[in-house]
């Protein structure tokens, strides 16, 4: 596959964290590096697991597979295969996967001489798939508090779970958590369209600088954050989703057992009005 | 060894304010700048100027009429007491009108203030609208962010008027409150079995994930890539500020030492 004109040069040898020269190779324009060959695996086995998971249940209809985790009987042991223990199985695939993804990111950003943003953002991903598959569940005593692997059987899930507390939307770390998520929405928009009306003017005009761009907001709305801060600002924003989001599921059940509106009583009675 | 990951930035180098390129209505721009600290440890520093024309002063105004009509009857509805008013703010709601009303004007204790509220909101944000419109063309700019407002706006007024208008009844819209506003949301998807099964429902959660996972990603590059620059910069200003001897020259050590 062509490498771009300016790709070339950022060919080098070096960054690795295991196996040194070993792997340290790319494939058409992938990097493969040792995290390169064990997320291939992690993700072979795990869809070959997915794929025999499925194989036992009544349909191959993609919108109705579902892999479902073990019986809550079971705790945290290790489940019967047919009855859990491919879910685990896989869910490990899964977090083998995950991982091995981040190490690679940065092993890549070791090699070019970058820090670590990336893979650590990344990170925060997984922590919130990982509450999900393995913190909740441990805390709440049984690998059967997971999530099934399924399209529309996660989303039951999720309402089936949501429900347990009558009214999720009154989680306040849900609520933080969707306020993080449509934020940052609003702040890519506004990022994407600001660099897009630079660099497509109007008709006749020149391409717009960065002086222009600031210009833009600061005539909007009095203040523009500039190009390194929007970068700063989006990278907080969509982590913190990430983070509000682990924490709002990780105290639904552990941590807060009634109906989440019930909680806003310590609100209504507080002593200053009572 | 602890090493700057260009989160906060480390040495604000401060100068005259940037007015930015002339506009037609140059005079509409307000001419005072300030330098925030606060704001330059992670965006820019400057303040202002703005520009205060006539769409975004109406804007403003209909938007403040809007928020009062809301926050007086929400307070009418405790009685008008003020400790009241704070303590369940939250659950406070200026409410639709009936459905049986249908598409009529309802009585103002009955869904007018609701629709009324709702219009002079409306028509706030479709003069802000024109205003990110109007503001890149007199920059010469693409009107793209013009556009992905009209994105936002187009759910908005799906939800407060052309839904209702299709459903005929003002009843099928969204109350103003905190709380209400959640409680109408869980309703709806009761009402159609399980929202999560609306395959535009799916969609829009596919794009909502998305844009975060992509602004994630997107925004790591940048601040790790100019990390090594800042550093740079950095070592250079303070070496030339005379403030301190530096330790080695940043660019440097970025490959071989390690």
């Amino acid at each position: 596959m062509a490498l771009l004109s300016f790709e070339r040069r950022y060919r080098v040898r070096g960054g690795t964290l295991i196996g040194g020269d070993l792997f340290d190779f790319w494939v058409g324009p992938f990097y493969v590096g040792f995290f390169g060959v064990t997320t291939v695996f992690f993700t072979l086995v795990g869809i070959a697991l997915i794929l025999w998971g499925a194989s036992l249940g009544p349909t191959w209809n993609i919108w109705k597979i579902n892999i479902a985790p073990p019986p809550i009987e079971y705790g945290l042991s290790f489940a019967p295969l047919h009855d859990g223990g491919i879910w685990q199985l896989i869910t490990v695939c899964a977090l083998g996967a995950f991982i091995s993804w981040a190490l690679r990111q940065a092993e890549i950003s070791r090699k070019l001489g970058m820090s670590y943003h990336i893979p650590i953002a990344y990170s925060v991903a997984i922590f919130a798939y990982f509450s999900l598959v393995v913190i909740r569940p441990v805390l709440l005593g049984a690998w059967g508090h997971g999530f099934p692997y399924g399209i529309f059987s996660h989303l039951d899930w999720v309402s089936n779970t949501g429900y347990q507390y009558l009214h999720f939307h009154y989680n306040p770390a849900h609520m933080i958590a969707v306020s993080f998520f449509f934020t940052t929405t609003l702040a890519l928009s506004l990022h994407g369209g600001l660099i897009l009306s630079a660099v497509n003017p109007q008709k006749g005009e020149a391409v717009k600088t960065a002086e222009y761009e600031d210009t833009f907001f600061r005539d909007h709305i009095g203040y523009s954050i500039g190009a390194l801060g929007i970068h700063r600002l989006g990278l907080f924003l969509a982590l913190s989703a990430g983070i509000w989001s682990a924490i709002c599921i990780i105290i639904s059940g552990p941590f807060w057992t009634r109906g989440w509106p019930e909680w806003w009583n310590w609100w209504l009675s507080l002593p200053v009005w009572n | 060894m602890a090493q700057y990951q260009n989160i906060f930035t480390q040495l604000q180098v401060s100068g005259p304010p940037d007015h930015g390129p002339p506009i037609a209505n140059i005079s509409f721009r307000t001419q005072g700048t300030r330098l925030s600290r606060l704001l330059g440890w992670f965006g820019s520093a400057q303040l202002g100027p703005i520009y205060l024309g006539y769409l975004g002063v109406a804007s403003l105004i209909f938007g403040f009429i809007a928020i009062e009509i809301i926050g007086l009857n929400m307070w009418a509805s405790v009685g008008w007491d003020p400790i009241q008013f704070i303590r369940q703010l939250p659950w406070l709601a200026l409410e639709p009108p009936a459905p049986s009303n249908g598409l009529s004007l309802p009585p103002l204790n009955q869904g007018g203030w609701w629709l009324m509220a709702g219009f002079f909101l409306t028509t706030s944000i479709i003069l802000w609208w024109w205003r990110t419109y109007r503001r890149a063309k007199a920059l010469g700019m693409g009107t793209h962010v013009a556009w992905a407002f009209a994105a936002a706006i187009w759910l908005y007024l799906v939800l407060g008027f052309i839904r209702p208008l299709l459903m005929g009844s003002w009843g099928e819209a969204v109350p103003f409150g905190i709380f209400p506003h959640l409680d109408w949301t869980a309703a709806f998807s009761i009402r159609y079995g399980n929202l999560f099964y609306n395959p535009f429902h799916a969609l829009s959660i596919a794009f909502l994930y998305g844009s975060t996972l992509l602004f994630a990603m997107h925004a790591g590059g940048p601040v790790s890539r100019t990390f090594v620059a800042a550093r740079v910069a950095g070592s250079a200003a303070r070496l030339a500020a005379g403030r301190c001897r530096d330790r080695a020259p940043a660019a440097a050590d970025s490959g071989a030492g390690r």
